[in-house]
């Protein structure tokens, strides 16, 4: 199979997933609207985010800011012309541009730990800002809302209360909901424009990887040196992957304040950016399904991990004897609910030190144990002489 | 006049504890190569060794007293705590002072961290790319602020200064100047020069000891000295045991100032990473007076005259100057040249 077929292979079963989401994941307890469109959204984000980390090696420290003046940019949308979802996330997509633009030109100038430092730096001035003197822009720690007096020129007059989001009418907070072998199945509005976007980014970056200019930014990551010797400019190519991406992580931002119209600045803090980076290694950097594979568990892990609380833990461990019940979910409970941010930084640990590849390499691993076990034969050698795959 | 000086005394503080901070990430950095995103998160432990010493130092004893009644009726309850209990003037003592005092549990405490991390986890990274470094100890922090999260709660801790220590200090009146003019909390000035002794302590040992030549020399040319048969990795070692009890320590110190809560690492993190950038990555001088250079810096951004010419200069000071000096000085104020200029 050659990789065009096996690309557009890839790209439906994917986009099957994504759009059978809700009945995959009912039987996870993950079926539900604000959920699926938290893994569509941070999908996106990490999709963007590998375009920049996976082809170029360039880290950098400082998206969330991008995630956060998208979410910004798609909230003043909301309140000044429409609750139309279109100009909001278009605008937002644009001001995030802008906004990478900028940053990367400078941080640019430098690689490596510099480039991380100057991101970071960025973005930490974005988030001091949005909480300090951009308060009529951004609301301060109240976060940025809409209200009923708004004046949204493009809309009739609401009466009641402050509208809701929609996309021509079709309300984001919309769902069908229907029942399937005792379980409900929610179908979303907001989710599928999420979606959709999730798998127009897939085919996009898809592109990108197998296109010349992806080539040349993973010949940037190899060797920048080399590049440069050989007489051609790299910024323009590493500036240009760093403001799609920044586009990307705006667009996640901008669809976060659709799905619910507010935006806060703690979007934006380092730790944010940090999540992201977490999502993109765990899944594997570098690989196209990786970055949305790990979005998806990360947020999934949030979600279950932070439910849990004591009295789940004991009524799991109640065949247990009453004082070794007590100690487990003693120990257990520091991992979950209030402590899920102790076993994300864990996994985040285990993952760099053992599977620096992240779980795309871990399969890829996996798979290649049982495929030379079972060639253990002359022509085993071909097989192993093969290439491996980009991903 | 009055009003500068009283700025560069408030930026005191804060550089001495980026310096400190700073100081130990570069110590690292020229030593090992490794950029330690967990630095910060040792700052928090080293705080929170001077929350654990108070906290024990203040466990109560309760006894119903034979006498006096509440107002309900009930024996009141008499509480001591049991360090007044057991060593009476000697124990109110160490309870006022608990703050010093818990030096002595962050000095074995915080050297002994700083070897398990490094021997644990660091060592394994020397040979990965700086972005899996950052990574890995990035994770390390997030772990190592919520297992202190899961212990002694969210909300901050405040820890008091010893109260002979904890007034203002009339600091013009003692130069000559009108009194009440410039004051000075005490603690402060205690912080400042704590920080001076540690950072001169530092560098006396690097200097004047012949463990520190050969670290230094290991820091110039690792190689060379390895070949002459000097087991250089064990020195590194207990060298970054060193910068995390100089990081302890401006932990511990800073408790009075800032009371400490659980990702009070991170926001010091982010901040000594610049400093160390502006210094000059791997240069210990560059490390110091960057970190004071940035903390005086900073209180003079946040004077109101300056805020009225240019709002919000005091949130992003420091930031926008380390732009600036990696734009047009990348290896920093006094880096070595061709030390990560890239």
């Amino acid at each position: 199979m050659n990789t065009k077929t096996s690309d557009t292979l890839l790209l439906i079963v994917f986009s099957i997933a994504v759009l059978a989401g809700p009945v995959i994941l009912a039987p996870f307890g993950a079926g539900y609207p604000d959920l699926l469109q938290k893994f569509a959204i941070y999908g996106i984000f990490a999709i963007g985010f590998n375009i920049l980390f996976g082809l170029t090696g360039y880290l950098s420290f400082g998206h969330a800011a991008f995630l956060g003046v998208g979410s910004y940019a798609a909230v003043w949308m909301f309140k000044l012309l429409s609750m139309n979802i279109i100009p909001a996330v278009i605008f937002s997509v644009i001001v995030a541009g802008l906004f990478s633009l900028v940053i990367g030109f400078i941080s640019l100038r430098r690689s490596g730990i510099y480039f991380s430092i100057l991101t970071l730096a960025f973005a930490q001035m974005c988030y001091n800002l949005a909480y300090s003197v951009l308060t009529p822009i951004t609301n301060g720690e109240t976060g940025l809302q809409i209200t009923l007096s708004d004046p949204r020129i493009l809309d009739a007059a609401a009466e009641g209360q402050a509208p809701a989001s929609n996309l021509f009418g079709l309300d984001m907070i919309s769902t069908w909901e229907t029942s399937l072998a005792g379980m409900t199945l929610q179908f979303n509005m907001g989710f599928y424009v999420c979606a959709l976007i999730l798998i127009l980014s897939f085919w996009i970056s898809m592109r990108l990887f197998r296109s010349p200019f992806g080539m040349m930014l993973k010949a940037v990551k190899s060797n920048q040196n080399r590049m440069s010797y050989t007489g051609l400019d790299t910024k323009p190519y590493t500036l240009a992957a760093f403001v799609i991406s920044g586009m990307f992580a705006g667009l996640a931002g901008g669809l976060l304040a659709a799905m619910d119209p507010l935006a806060g600045a703690e979007r934006m803090q380092w730790t944010a950016s940090g999540e992201v980076v977490l999502m993109t290694i765990l899944g594997g950097a570098g690989t196209l399904l990786g970055p949305v594979l790990g979005a998806g568990l990360i947020k999934y892990f949030e979600n279950i991990f932070s439910a849990i609380n004591d009295s789940t833990l004991h009524g799991v461990f109640a065949f247990l004897p009453d004082g070794l019940n007590n100690a487990v979910s003693a120990v257990l409970g520091l991992f979950v609910g209030e402590g899920w941010h102790l076993t994300l930084g864990l996994i985040f640990m285990l993952i760099v030190t053992f599977l620096p590849g992240g779980l795309i390499e871990g399969a890829q691993r996996i798979g290649r144990l049982f495929t030379s076990r079972s060639k253990a034969d002359p022509q085993s050698g071909e097989a192993q002489s093969r290439p491996a795959p980009a991903e | 006049m009055d009003a500068i000086l009283l700025q560069i005394l408030n930026g005191l503080d804060k550089g001495s504890a980026y310096a400190m901070i700073a100081l130990g990430l570069t110590l690292i950095f020229g030593t090992l190569g490794v950029v330690n995103f967990a630095h910060g998160a040792l700052f928090m432990l080293g705080a929170f060794c001077a929350v654990t010493i108070n906290k024990l130092l203040t466990l109560q004893k309760i006894v119903l007293s034979d006498t006096e009644k509440t107002a309900w009726g009930t024996p009141l309850e008499l509480r001591t705590p049991y360090a007044e209990a057991w060593f009476g003037d000697a124990g109110t003592w160490l309870i006022d002072w608990s703050v010093p005092v818990s030096i002595a549990l962050a000095l074995p405490f915080m050297f002994l961290v700083g070897l398990v991390m490094e021997r644990g986890l660091i060592r394994h990274f020397y040979k990965r790319p700086h972005a899996d470094q950052i990574l890995v100890t990035f994770g390390l922090a997030i772990v190592l602020q919520e297992i202190i999260k899961a212990f002694f709660g969210a909300n901050p801790i405040p820890q008091p200064a010893p109260d002979t220590l904890s007034g203002m200090a009339d600091f013009g009146a003692a130069f000559g100047m009108e009194a009440g003019v410039i004051v000075y909390p005490l603690w402060r000035l205690v912080y400042f020069l704590f920080a001076a002794a540690v950072l001169g302590a530092v560098f006396c040992f690097l200097r004047f000891t012949t463990f520190g030549m050969v670290v230094r020399a290991g820091m110039a040319d690792r190689e060379t000295v390895g070949l002459l048969g000097i087991n250089i990795d064990k020195r590194f070692t207990l060298m970054f045991g060193l910068a995390a009890v100089v990081a302890g320590l401006a932990g511990v110190m800073y408790t009075p100032i800032l009371s400490p809560d659980y990702h009070l690492g991170m926001d010091f993190l982010v901040l000594s990473f610049v400093v160390v950038v502006v210094g000059g990555m791997g240069s210990l001088p560059g490390a110091v007076a960057a970190g004071f250079l940035l903390g005086i810096l900073q209180s003079f951004a946040s004077m109101n005259e300056v805020k009225q010419i240019l709002p919000g200069i005091d949130q992003i000071i420091i930031y926008l100057v380390a732009v600036v000096i990696l734009l047009t000085r990348p290896r920093g104020l006094l880096g070595r040249k061709g030390v990560m200029e890239a």
